[in-house]
């Protein structure tokens, strides 16, 4: 339906062709003004109007760009303070000072970026109701009571913060174990406080009939859809590995401008935390994946088949492409870290890296070898259609599912030898131990092979229900046992090299970036997958999108977005990292050489300037 | 020679050309999409490997950074970087020129082979009992009607088969049929190549609209006779019996 209080829209956005204007994008801050004369005009036919538009950007453009810099900044947001917190009880219970140095290091960029999301949200909410009332209406009537949870929550997360942050320093000693609960309401809002919106989301995605009852009945109703969980479970991961792979960049560059051996060996050592905790999030998020993508199949089939066989299904062989090069980068950070800080080890260590860096690419090459290749009318028909008889068995679940669960192996296989570098067991049974992890680790990549090509043969429920799953197991299995056996291996092992942070070289810190930027990447091309996956639904198969962007956009357009997306939100979280550290570097350089007196929290959060570890408050 | 800079280069050299002219012998010619993916991914591989520690990029890049830079180059290797740093601007130039130049071939296709069936075929169940007496029915039909094209061991390759382009789909390759549940197929069968909705474009399927002459009885038991005469088990949600 066409809105009444529309604009007259230029004939290429009619015809869904991008023309991306400049003068357009320049003159959108004018604009998102100007409509609001012309809709404060049209007051009395507000209720008649389903849509508005914005000329020469578009209404779905800017809601598009301003919600998914809002979902990186959230999840940054909701990420970093789950693992800000494990690092603060670890720094707690080992006494050490520089883990509780990072963790509130770690709260520092996340206090930075809190209020830029909360005014994302707020600019995203105005542009729906005003963009999309009809749809804001439905949802409203729909989930009102969950709004004013939501309210709630955001009212406790922020009190909670503020608590959090600014009494980091008051709550040392015998006050740490309420700081400490503090943190752990800070991750309880944070989860709320991302579930619930999520239930708006995905209601949008798989809708569920629901029947009378009172208001708060029907809310948790729609709340309860089949995708809901999913989303929740693989966005929570998502965001921690967001989190670890942000603050590892941040750690890269801070590191690449460190002047200091202080400075370089600190950030050397937030980059690897940094790298880890993304790694560590990295390794059960396909998992969560799959689950996602078989509930929404199962769901609706017409829907899957739009994300894994349709339209959509060349995204998830850019989606191979970025996990490819995100796992090779934060190997390549694992390797050089083996090589850099544990002097002499590199001769050592030179032919497992090989091996692995080979079992990844070929597993890179059968995870990005699409069903249907591109070719040209020539190849086609040499090949006899766009299916590779030989490669085309590549294109499929069970080769995908078994490539990326032996990534997955590897990948934990890198960072247990990077634990064990430069130490030597001493503990007798040491030699049992790795001779039973040797084979553990060998029968394991069998049996995820085996599975895989066995799932060609028996129907696809047989391989969804326990082929699939059974690989997972069998992955978690080893991970599971490995780590506490590694941790009782390395507790009596002796030192024979010690670690030497601040000697990375400078192209570690830059694949600590291209690491940050991969995921953000990565976020925005399935944020847009699973968003476009309802095609001309605003809320599928109940409410019908009826405005003239009723249409899924050509996927080079799509590409187009979501790189701006990624370039935006980086100059984004530059400038908010920027800001927060203008008080480490007034700090640092004080005028005319004197110790600044910074009395307490004199200094805004806002730009970083908590009083520093060991600050006594006045 | 040898260092990783010839090591690398021989690994790539060997990667293409078992890609490019081996492999073809014993199966189809690779697209060269594919080839040019399986080649960034080997050079990828190397540039790592090369770059890990300070003696390995030194022995890795510092040869290339000798070479351009032409410090105390003379004779041979001077005339050879000087050929370098002329051809390769060239063979840059070349290969944009190639890409771009109009030309009569029709451009690569990423066709959606799998469209999204439309919301009426979502969720239909096959009606029938799957009892040898329906399963034999199905398979004489495919016999009558879709083994000229389909060919009689269900592999595509009928007697008609060559004279179509794309060709008809392989029913016994597990990446086919196994992948899809019956309701697809039933609405693949009625509705046929013109059935296809936009986003299949270009509508390449001389797959005829079977409604015209079948029922949808006989078109549920010719799926169940595909999938027994093939070998295969449509995708369902819940196991069978």
């Amino acid at each position: 339906m066409k809105s009444l209080g529309c604009w007259p829209q230029h004939d290429s956005q009619r015809t869904g062709r991008w023309n991306p204007s400049l003068l357009g994008w320049s003159a959108f801050l004018a604009l998102l003004l100007f409509p609001m004369m012309a809709w404060a005009g049209g007051a009395t036919q507000a209720m008649s109007v389903e849509y508005r538009d914005i000329p020469g950007v578009g209404s779905r453009n800017v809601v598009w760009v301003v919600a998914q810099q809002h979902l990186l900044l959230a999840g940054f947001v909701l990420g970093v303070p789950i693992f800000a917190w494990v690092c603060e009880i670890v720094g707690w219970k080992t006494k050490e000072a520089r883990y509780d140095k990072l963790a509130k290091e770690f709260t520092k960029l996340l206090t930075s970026a809190y209020a830029t999301t909360a005014l994302f949200g707020g600019i995203l909410l105005f542009l729906l109701i005003g963009l999309y009332p009809k749809l804001m209406a439905y949802l409203t009537d729909m989930f009102f009571p969950s709004f004013l949870l939501y309210c709630l929550l955001f009212l406790l997360e922020t009190a909670t913060l503020y608590m959090y942050w600014y009494g980091w320093d008051y709550m040392q000693g015998n006050k740490k174990a309420f700081h400490l609960f503090l943190g752990f309401l800070l991750n309880v809002f944070a989860l709320g406080i991302m579930i619930v919106p999520n239930s708006w989301a995905t209601f949008q995605a798989s809708p569920v009939v629901v029947a009378d009852g009172t208001a708060w009945e029907r809310a948790w109703a729609a709340m309860q859809n089949p995708t809901w969980w999913p989303v929740n479970i693989h966005r929570l991961i998502a965001n921690v590995v967001l989190g670890g792979f942000i603050v590892g960049a941040y750690a890269g560059i801070r590191y690449l401008l460190a002047v200091s051996k202080e400075e370089r060996e600190h950030y050397d050592w937030m980059g690897y935390v940094g790298n880890f905790i993304g790694v560590f999030g990295m390794l059960p998020l396909p998992f969560a994946g799959y689950w996602l993508m078989r509930e929404i199949y199962q769901y609706n089939q017409q829907m899957g088949i739009t994300l894994m066989g349709g339209f959509l299904a060349w995204l998830f062989i850019l989606q191979a492409m970025l996990i490819g090069v995100l796992f090779l980068g934060a190997n390549y950070y694992f390797w050089m870290g083996i090589t850099h800080r544990i002097p002499g080890s590199e001769s050592q260590y030179r032919k497992p890296v090989m091996a692995m860096l080979v079992v990844l690419l070929l597993c890179l090459g059968v995870w990005m070898t699409p069903h249907s290749l591109v070719a040209s009318l020539e190849e086609a028909r040499k090949m006899g259609g766009t299916h590779h008889p030989l490669l085309g068995v590549f294109g499929v679940m069970s080769a995908k599912m078994t490539v990326s669960n032996l990534m997955i192996l590897v990948t934990f296989m890198s960072f247990i030898m990077y634990w064990r570098a430069g130490k030597q067991e001493t503990a007798g049974w040491a030699k049992a131990a790795k001779a039973i992890m040797g084979a553990l680790l060998v029968l394991a990549g069998i049996a995820v092979v085996v599975l895989g090509v066995w799932g060609y043969f028996v129907p696809a429920i047989i391989r969804i229900n326990y082929f699939s799953v059974a690989q997972v197991l069998i992955v978690l299995f080893i991970m599971i046992t490995f780590t506490p056996l590694t941790a009782l291996l390395m507790k009596s092992a002796k030192t024979t090299t010690e670690m030497v942070w601040g000697k990375m070289p400078i192209r570690a810190g830059y694949s600590l970036v291209l690491n940050a930027v991969m995921v953000i990447l990565l976020m925005s091309l399935m944020g847009y997958a699973r968003s476009s996956s309802r095609v001309h639904w605003h809320i599928y198969g109940v409410m019908r999108d009826t405005s003239e962007y009723a249409f899924s956009p050509a996927l080079g357009y799509a590409a187009a977005f979501m790189s701006l997306n990624t370039f935006v939100f980086c100059l984004l979280v530059a400038f908010i990292f920027w800001v927060a550290t203008l008080g480490d570097k007034a700090k640092a350089n004080p005028p005319h050489g004197k110790p600044i007196d910074v009395p307490g929290h004199a200094a805004p959060a806002m730009a970083g300037g908590s009083p520093r570890v060991g600050e006594k408050l006045e | 020679m040898k260092g990783p800079i010839f090591s690398g280069a021989i690994i790539l050299v060997g990667v293409f050309v078992f890609l490019k002219f081996l492999l073809p012998l014993f199966t189809a010619p690779l697209p060269a999409s594919l080839i040019y993916l399986y080649v960034a991914l080997a050079l990828s591989g190397i540039m790592i490997y090369g770059t890990m520690s300070a003696p390995s990029l030194e022995a890795f890049m510092g040869p290339i950074f000798r070479f351009l830079s032409g410090k105390g180059q003379t004779g041979p290797a001077q005339t050879a970087r000087l050929a370098v740093l002329v051809l390769f601007p060239l063979l840059v130039g070349w290969q944009t020129y190639t890409k771009l130049a109009p030309s009569d071939l029709p451009p690569a296709e990423n066709r959606t082979i799998h469209p999204a069936p439309p919301g009426e075929f979502v969720g239909l169940s096959n009606p029938y009992p799957k009892v040898p007496e329906n399963i034999m029915m199905g398979k004489g039909l495919y016999a009558a009607y879709c083994s000229p094209c389909h060919g009689a061991n269900f592999d595509g390759k009928g007697p008609a088969a060559p004279g179509f382009n794309p060709p008809p789909a392989n029913f016994s390759d597990p990446g086919t049929i196994a992948q899809l549940q019956e309701s697809y197929l039933f609405w693949r069968i009625k509705k046929g190549g013109v059935g296809l909705p936009v986003e299949g474009m270009p509508w390449k399927s001389a797959m005829p609209r079977w409604e015209v002459e079948l029922s949808d009885e006989f078109i549920w038991k010719i799926i169940m006779g595909e999938y027994d005469g093939a070998g295969q088990s449509p995708r369902t949600w819940e196991e069978e019996e």
